[in-house]
C-alpha cells in the first residue's frame, strides 16, 4: 500500500508532463498540418559530402 | 501614372500574353504585410499533393533573394513566406507558378480565425479529457478488479484521487457543453447538451458524495469518458467545417481583389478592396470586375452583368448609372464612385428575399433534433420514475438517488450525440476530397430528400463567355480575327480563340459600344454591331458580330453559349436517377432554348427576374416538390435561400455562396456524387439512431433494476460509441461513379 502512495503521484506527474507537451504542441500549431508533417520526414535536406 | 493618362491612353495593344500574365500578379503587393524590414505574404497554392511537391515549392522560393522563411501547409494549401529586401511579391507567385502549381490569394477573414481558435480549444479540451479518463480508468480498474482483499479505506483513497483528477478536467473540458446547455435553457428550450451536462455533473456530484461516505461505486470515470467521446465528435466536426469554409472562401477570393483608387490629384494607387470607403473614386479598367457597388462618373461604360442578372449580352450604361458589384467592365477604363451597400435597391431587395428564405429553412426539423426532443423527456422521466419507484419499494433516498443517476449515465447520450456528427464528418471529408465544400453537415439531410432540380443557365450550365458557333466559315473567322486580335472585348476574344494564330491588322481603332475599325489594303474594314458594320439585323435579336470589308455585303458571325465540360454526363446521370430537371434563366429565350435542347432538358423558362425565380420555387414547393436550386448569380441568391436545398459553383458571387448549403469546384458533374453521399449519409444516420434507441432498450432495464455498476456503464458507453463511429466510416467507401 505504501508503494502505491508514491507510485500514483509519480504516474500522475508523468502523465501531466505528457499533457503539458500536448497542450504546448496544440498551441504552437504542431497539429495544423498533419499531411505535411508526415511528408516532411521524407525530404532529404542533407547536402552530399 | 495619373488617371488622365490612363483614360486617354486607352487599352495598350502592345501587351504580349506573357506581359499580361505578369500584371496578374502585380497586385499581390497589396496583400503583403510588413513588420519592420520583414515582409510577409500568405498565398493559396493548389496542385501540391506530396512531399516532393512541397520540397520543390519551398526550396524554389527559398532560393530567391532575401527569403528567410518559406513553408507550405500541405493540409490546407496555404503557403507562408517571409522575406526582406526588394524582392517583389509577384516574383514569388511567378516562381511557384513556374514550377507548375496554381497560385491564388487568400481571403483571411475574422470568421476563419474564430473557427481556428474554436478548433484548437476543442483539441486541447479533448486532450485534457483523454488524460483524465486514462488516469481515472487506471485507478478504477484496480477498484473493479478487487475480489475482496482491498480495504474500504484504500478504495476511498483511490476514489478520492479520481475525484481530484476529474474535477479540473470536467470544469475545463465540459465548458463547451455547459455553455451551450445554459444558453438554450435560458430560452426555455433543450438541446443535446442539456442531458450531457446533467449526466456529467450529477455523476460527478453523486460520486463525490459516495467517496466522502466511503461507498462502493464512484462514477468519475464514466463522467470524464463521456466528455472525451463527445469531444472527439465535436473536434472532428469543427475541423471539417473550418477546412470546407476556408476552401470555399478561397474559391471566392477572385484574383481581382485589388482595386485602383484615385485620389484628388488624380494619382492612382492599388489598394485592397476592403480598404475602399463610400465616396472613393475608383478606376475600373478594362476586364476588371467591380468588387463594390459603383456609380459611373464617365459618359459611357459597357458592362458584362452575367453574374448579376444572368443576362449574357453586354449592357451599355451612361453617367450616373449604378454598376453593381460583380459586373465586369468590358470596354475602355472608366472612373466611378464607390457607393455604400445599404443604399442599393437591388441588393436590399435580394437581402430581403434571403432573409425570408433563411427563415423557411430554419423551420426544417432535422432527424437529430427530433431524436433529442424524444430522448430528453424520455430519459428524464425514466430517471424520475426510477427514483420514485425505488422509494416506494422501500429503498432509502440515497440508494434510490444512486440508481436513478446511474440510469441517467448509462442511457448516456454518447451514441445519440455521435450518431449524426460522425456521419457528417466522414461524408464532408469524402466530398471535400472531390471538390465539394459542405457548409454544414445538416445540409446533407435536406439534400437527401430532393426530387426536383432547378438550374440556372449562365455560370452554372454554360461558361459566362460566348463561343463562336460551330458552323461558322473559317475564312470569315480568319478575316475577323485580323481586327479582333487587337481587342479584349469578350466577343473579340471568342473570335481569336476560334481562329488560328495569325497577324494583327495595323492601326485598329476601338469605338466603345460600337466595334473595331481598320484600313486594310485601302479598304475600310469594320467589325462590330449591326449598326456599326451596316448589317441588316438592327433590332439585335441575333447575337452576332458583323464584319464589313470595304463595300462588300456585311457577313455575320454567330455566337453561342459554351457548355461547361462534364455537364452533359452529370445531367444524364441525374435524369437516370429520376430527378426532374428544369432551367430557370434570366437570359433571352433563344439562348436558353438552345442550351436546353443541347443538354436534353425539356422544361425551361427564360427571361426570369429574381422575383419570378422565387415565385417559381414557391409554386413547386406548394406542389409538394423538394427543390434543389443550383445557381451562381446575384439574381439567383433569393431563389437559393428559398429552396429546400441549394448548391452554388465556386465561381458564384459572395451572396449566392452564402445562401447555399454547398459550394463545388468544376462543373455540374459534381452533383450526382453529392446527392449519393447525401442519401447514404442520411441512411447511416438513421441506422445510428436506431442503434442508439436499441441500445437504450437493453441498457435501461439493467440500470432501472439497479445493476448498472460503474464497470457496466464504462463498457456500455465505449461499445455503443464505437459501433456508431464504425458504421459511419462505411461512408468513406462510396466511389465516384456510384
Amino acid at each position: 500500500m505504501s508503494g502505491v502512495l508514491f507510485l500514483i503521484p509519480i504516474a500522475l506527474f508523468m502523465g501531466l508532463l505528457g499533457l503539458g507537451a500536448f497542450i504546448w504542441a496544440a498551441k504552437t500549431g504542431q497539429f495544423d498540418d498533419p499531411v505535411g508533417a508526415a511528408n516532411r520526414i521524407l525530404i532529404d535536406e542533407d547536402k552530399p559530402l | 501614372m495619373t488617371a488622365a493618362d490612363f483614360l486617354t491612353r486607352g487599352p495598350d495593344w502592345s501587351l504580349s500574353p506573357e506581359r499580361q500574365q505578369v500584371s496578374k500578379f502585380d497586385d499581390l503587393g497589396v496583400f503583403v504585410t510588413r513588420q519592420g524590414k520583414q515582409q510577409h505574404l500568405e498565398l493559396n497554392v493548389s496542385g501540391a499533393k506530396c512531399g516532393a511537391c512541397m520540397a520543390k515549392i519551398e526550396n524554389g522560393v527559398r532560393a530567391l533573394e532575401g527569403v528567410s522563411e518559406s513553408r507550405l501547409n500541405l493540409s490546407t494549401g496555404r503557403f507562408n513566406v517571409t522575406w526582406s529586401g526588394a524582392l517583389p511579391a509577384s516574383k514569388i507567385a511567378e516562381t511557384i507558378e513556374g514550377l507548375g502549381y496554381g497560385v491564388g490569394t487568400v481571403s483571411d477573414s475574422d470568421a476563419d480565425e474564430a473557427r481556428r481558435k474554436e478548433e484548437r480549444g476543442l483539441l486541447i479540451a479533448m486532450g485534457v479529457a483523454a488524460f483524465a479518463a486514462a488516469n481515472i480508468m487506471l485507478l478504477s480498474v484496480s477498484v473493479w478488479g478487487d475480489v475482496g482483499e482491498m480495504g474500504g479505506r484504500t478504495r476511498q483513497i483511490l476514489h478520492a484521487i479520481s475525484g481530484i483528477i476529474a474535477f479540473p478536467a470536467i470544469a475545463f473540458s465540459g465548458r463547451p457543453f455547459f455553455r451551450s446547455a445554459w444558453n438554450v435553457l435560458r430560452r426555455g428550450r433543450a438541446n443535446m447538451d442539456v442531458p450531457i451536462s446533467l449526466a456529467v455533473t450529477l455523476a460527478f456530484g453523486v460520486s463525490v458524495a459516495e467517496t466522502i461516505r466511503g461507498g462502493e461505486h464512484a462514477y468519475f470515470d464514466a463522467s470524464v469518458m463521456l466528455l472525451f467521446f463527445l469531444l472527439i465528435g465535436r473536434f472532428l466536426e469543427a475541423r471539417v467545417r473550418r477546412r470546407a469554409g476556408a476552401a470555399a472562401n478561397d474559391l471566392l477570393a477572385m484574383s481581382n481583389r485589388a482595386v485602383t483608387r484615385l485620389d484628388k490629384s488624380g494619382e492612382a494607387t492599388r489598394v485592397n478592396a476592403a480598404a475602399i470607403a463610400e465616396g472613393d473614386m475608383i478606376l475600373l479598367s478594362q476586364g476588371e470586375r467591380a468588387v463594390v457597388d459603383l456609380e459611373l462618373c464617365d459618359d459611357i461604360c459597357e458592362l458584362d452583368e452575367s453574374l448579376v442578372t444572368g443576362e449574357t449580352a453586354p449592357r451599355s450604361v451612361s453617367a450616373g448609372a449604378r454598376i453593381y458589384a460583380g459586373s465586369v467592365n468590358i470596354a475602355q477604363p472608366v472612373r466611378a464612385k464607390a457607393l455604400s451597400r445599404a443604399s442599393n435597391s437591388l441588393l436590399a431587395d435580394i437581402s430581403r428575399m434571403l432573409e425570408a428564405g433563411e427563415q423557411r429553412r430554419s423551420s426544417y426539423r432535422y432527424i437529430a433534433d427530433k431524436a433529442v426532443s424524444l430522448y430528453v423527456p424520455f430519459v428524464h422521466t425514466t430517471a424520475l420514475l426510477t427514483f420514485t419507484g425505488w422509494l416506494i419499494a422501500g429503498a432509502g433516498i440515497r440508494e434510490a438517488l444512486l440508481i436513478a443517476i446511474s440510469t441517467l449515465i448509462i442511457t448516456c447520450p454518447c451514441a445519440l450525440a455521435l450518431a449524426a456528427p460522425v456521419a457528417h464528418v466522414v461524408a464532408a471529408g469524402k466530398l471535400f476530397s472531390n471538390g465539394i465544400f459542405l457548409k454544414s453537415g445538416d445540409a446533407l439531410e435536406r439534400l437527401a430528400s430532393v426530387d426536383h432540380i432547378v438550374l440556372d443557365k449562365t455560370g452554372t450550365l454554360s461558361v459566362g463567355q460566348p463561343r463562336v458557333a460551330e458552323q461558322t466559315d473559317r475564312d470569315l473567322l480568319a478575316d475577323a480575327a485580323l481586327l479582333a486580335r487587337a481587342s479584349s472585348h469578350p466577343l473579340s476574344r471568342a473570335i481569336v480563340a476560334a481562329a488560328c494564330p495569325g497577324p494583327i491588322a495595323p492601326g485598329v481603332r476601338e469605338i466603345p459600344g460600337q466595334g473595331l475599325e481598320a484600313t486594310i489594303d485601302g479598304a475600310v474594314w469594320r467589325l462590330g454591331s449591326a449598326a456599326w458594320a451596316g448589317g441588316e439585323d438592327a433590332a439585335g435579336t441575333v447575337r452576332g458580330l458583323y464584319l464589313r470589308q470595304g463595300n462588300a455585303e456585311p457577313r455575320v458571325i454567330h455566337f453561342e453559349d459554351e457548355i461547361i465540360p462534364g455537364t452533359q454526363d452529370g445531367l444524364r446521370t441525374l435524369t437516370s436517377r429520376g430527378y426532374e430537371l428544369e432551367i430557370l434563366s434570366g437570359d433571352t429565350a433563344d439562348r436558353v432554348s438552345k442550351v436546353a435542347s443541347e443538354l436534353g432538358i425539356g422544361t425551361f423558362t427564360a427571361g426570369v427576374s429574381p422575383k419570378e425565380k422565387t415565385d417559381r420555387l414557391e409554386a413547386l414547393r406548394s406542389e409538394g416538390h423538394k427543390v434543389l436550386m443550383v445557381g451562381d448569380g446575384l439574381n439567383d441568391a433569393g431563389a437559393l435561400a428559398m429552396a429546400h436545398a441549394a448548391v452554388a459553383p465556386g465561381t458564384a458571387v459572395d451572396l449566392s455562396q452564402s445562401a447555399s448549403d454547398a459550394v463545388y469546384a468544376g462543373g455540374i458533374g459534381a452533383l450526382p456524387l453529392l446527392l449519393t453521399v447525401a442519401r447514404r449519409t442520411k441512411a447511416v444516420m438513421l441506422q445510428n439512431f436506431w442503434f442508439a434507441a436499441l441500445y437504450n432498450l437493453v441498457a435501461i432495464p439493467i440500470a432501472v433494476t439497479g445493476h448498472a455498476t460503474p464497470l457496466v456503464a464504462a463498457i456500455a458507453m465505449s461499445l455503443s460509441s464505437m459501433a456508431v463511429s464504425l458504421n459511419a466510416l462505411r461512408l468513406a467507401s462510396i466511389r465516384k461513379g456510384t
